[in-house]
């Protein structure tokens, strides 16, 4: 596994991933900016995406949609707030509508990439920054991921046959 | 991301409390009536069925009535989903980092024939 660590930041908002990967950062790098490239990982096997839109620009947006088994699916977009190629890219990823448009009344989460070259290869650094404290602070600053984790422990004793 | 049938924001708001959070874990455990939950905390019933109020918005808890009673009991559900939200986002992030992976060493084979 070429995931080196994964550190949730309560007080921060934030919860990075960092990778290394054997390719230069230029080949990382277009994984992120084609949107057929994108397709290939972003969506899990059973929920592909399919990027309708893709304008790696500043300012610029994406439209997505992930297919479910049923065929159902799941609307996304981005907005590009910054690029630097092939070194950091920052956008804004966020739920939308059956029409696929953004749905302001869902979360959003800023997603900034840093790319660097390490030993021919390339450190990625994902930090992922959760728009509102009801999203994450709250979640784990106030106890609640140990509270409630082990409520669902106690649960699953309860609920398993006797 | 795919959306889910729980909404976060409020169900994070809900549990922020640690009086809620009690009171989840304890109808999670056995339905009670509002006013046998109020006799286990030094607050007012009116109190007590607020934070009630509240959880049953987020949909973490659910009244049924029993006779002359209301029992407030635990949506498993619910709290399995919050418990699951933010390992899912970890999960997440280690499958796309894995299916990139995957297509840079597809790259890298074309490239050396």
């Amino acid at each position: 596994m070429t995931v080196v660590s994964t550190t949730p930041d309560a007080a921060a908002r934030t919860f990075t991933i960092v990778a290394e990967l054997a390719s230069p950062p230029s080949a990382v790098w277009q994984l992120w900016v084609d949107p057929r490239r994108l397709e290939r990982w972003w969506g899990p096997p059973t929920w592909p995406a399919t990027f309708t839109k893709h304008q790696p620009e500043p300012g610029g947006e994406s439209r997505y949609y992930m297919t479910g088994p049923e065929g159902e699916k799941a609307h996304g977009w981005w907005r590009f707030v910054a690029l630097d190629e092939p070194s950091s890219l920052e956008f804004e990823d966020g739920f939308g509508d059956a029409e696929g448009n953004p749905d302001a009344g869902m979360p959003t989460v800023t997603v900034r990439v840093a790319l660097e070259e390490a030993a021919g290869g390339t450190r990625m650094t994902i930090t992922s920054h959760f728009a509102t404290d009801e999203q994450m602070h709250q979640l784990v600053e106030m106890g609640m991921a140990e509270g409630m984790s082990s409520a669902v422990e106690q649960m699953d004793g309860l609920l398993a046959p006797v | 991301m795919v959306a889910r049938q729980v909404d976060p924001d409020r169900v994070f708001a809900a549990l922020a409390d640690p009086t809620r959070r009690d009171i989840v874990t304890r109808v999670l455990r056995e339905p009670a009536s509002v006013s046998t939950l109020a006799a286990g905390y030094a607050m007012s019933f009116a109190a007590v069925q607020k934070h009630v109020a509240v959880l049953e918005r987020a949909a973490l808890v659910t009244k049924q009535r029993r006779g002359r009673e209301q029992l407030v009991r635990g949506e498993i559900d619910t709290v399995r989903a919050v418990g699951r939200l933010l390992d899912d986002y970890e999960e997440l992030w280690r499958g796309r980092i894995g299916r990139m992976e995957e297509l840079l060493a597809e790259d890298s084979r074309k490239d050396t024939p």
